[in-house]
């Protein structure tokens, strides 16, 4: 089979990889992006969730064959490195929406994905709803919630109080 | 997991050509339920047949009085479908209630029908609007569809292509969800169409998704949540499991199908 091919944070790339290869283990392993992580590794906690093609998906559950020629965006490219954070990035450090950090890169791909389909203006309760594909086991969902709220409207151009 | 051999066919003929050569050959569509079983070994499939390159497997078209769906049209397009939102709402209510974001934008309408996992809420979807399924070889009727636990009418080498619902009066759907797994502990899906009253069940058979015929008797008199008050399902052949009993789960089918009644009359 030849080698499977697709765009990452805007890059090209390529890799000869087993048809059994998760597109999380592509990312990991292959391209060494390890800000995507494997939390539960059966769907549910999304602290694999990256976009393909613009939609947040979780790349635990996904072959790296089945998003052949897409393009895809994990959390390393939402900002370049020594560029200004991504205003949803900033926000979740603001409001200290994280205690371990390990679902954060999710809660953040997530949460983008959260502002593509339903815009910049977040009620707290349909926050809550939308993150029902992401779980996070130590500090609770409050700040996770104010910032997402925050970095919402910040992407839509408004600063937001902290 | 154990290995397998990827293909990646662009007809449905040369996919079915696949299934029909290799017996334990399965068909990948979203993945969502074969990648998890394939993680913990439950299935082993030695090829795996990709649908994602077919073309006109995918969208959504209201033709006439039906709204025709493809296969492999994702969760998420059915539950934010104007023309499903419009003509069968509570289509797209159950199709937006199913996993959460990331699952609806990858899950397809054509593996949970094949599927036919007894928790799942298009099964309950299908039988209650009474909606038919289109194969590679034959056009089934939903009552035919579902023969039992992860068992349908399809066979070996046969393929969903599209799912056609009848645009009905009223319908509703509603979901007691499981509190883990947010799968249907108990889905109660009904719709009225003249005079054909369906109320389809998901979550509690033993036997996977089935009808309740003396709530439609009594829904016939009169399409209220009145009408159900007092009727009751035997808890006999029903799961019983560690999320909730048999007895539990009959008592859920009165509330939920009251409930999706009184909201399909709103």
């Amino acid at each position: 089979m030849p080698a499977v091919a697709m765009t990452v944070n805007g890059k090209a790339v390529t890799a000869d990889v087993d048809p059994r290869t998760l597109l999380v283990e592509f990312l990991r392993e292959h391209l060494r992006l390890t800000g995507t992580h494997v939390g539960c590794d059966t769907s549910q906690c999304g602290a694999c969730v990256v976009h393909v093609n613009g939609k947040a998906l979780k790349s635990c559950t996904t072959f790296a064959w089945q998003v052949e020629g897409a393009s895809v965006t994990t959390i390393e490219g939402l900002a370049a490195p020594e560029e200004p954070l991504h205003p949803m990035q900033e926000a979740f450090r603001e409001h200290h929406g994280l205690q371990c950090g390990y679902c954060t890169p999710g809660m953040i791909m997530s949460a983008i994905d959260i502002v593509n389909r339903k815009g910049f203006a977040l009620e707290d309760h349909v926050i809550r709803e939308e993150l029902e594909g992401n779980i996070c086991r130590c500090t609770g969902y409050h700040n996770i919630v104010k910032a997402i709220a925050s970095g919402a409207a910040a992407m839509g151009g408004k600063k937001v109080a902290a | 997991m154990y290995a397998f051999t990827y293909h990646r066919p662009t007809t449905v003929r040369q996919a079915a050509n696949l299934l029909a050569k290799h017996e334990d050959a399965k068909l990948l569509a979203g993945g969502h339920t074969l990648i998890p079983t394939m993680k913990l070994r439950l299935a082993s499939p030695s090829q795996l047949v990709d649908l994602s390159q077919i073309d006109g497997l995918s969208g959504i078209e209201l033709k006439g009085r039906t709204i025709v769906i493809g296969a492999m049209t994702r969760h998420s397009e059915v539950a934010n479908s104007p023309a499903v939102n419009e003509n069968l709402p509570a289509l797209a209510y159950l199709a937006g209630v199913i996993g959460d974001p990331a699952v609806r934008h990858r899950g397809t309408i054509g593996g949970s029908v094949a599927n036919n996992d007894p928790t799942a809420d298009y099964p309950a979807g299908c039988l209650g609007l009474g909606a038919t399924i289109i194969t590679s070889k034959r056009r089934i009727r939903a009552d035919e569809f579902f023969k039992g636990m992860f068992e349908t009418a399809l066979e070996p080498d046969e393929i969903i292509v599209r799912i056609s619902f009848p645009v009905v009066q009223k319908a509703a759907y509603e979901k007691f969800r499981n509190q883990a797994s947010r799968y249907a502990l108990v889905g109660v899906f009904v719709s009225k169409r003249s005079s054909e009253i369906r109320v389809a069940v998901t979550g509690a058979g033993g036997n996977g998704v089935f009808r309740v015929p003396q709530f439609e008797e009594a829904l016939k008199k009169r399409f209220s949540p009145k009408s159900l008050e007092g009727l009751t399902v035997s808890p006999d052949g029903l799961n019983g499991d560690i999320h909730g009993s048999a007895e539990y789960r009959a008592h859920l089918i009165g509330v939920m199908a009251r409930r999706a009644v009184a909201k399909a009359t709103a």
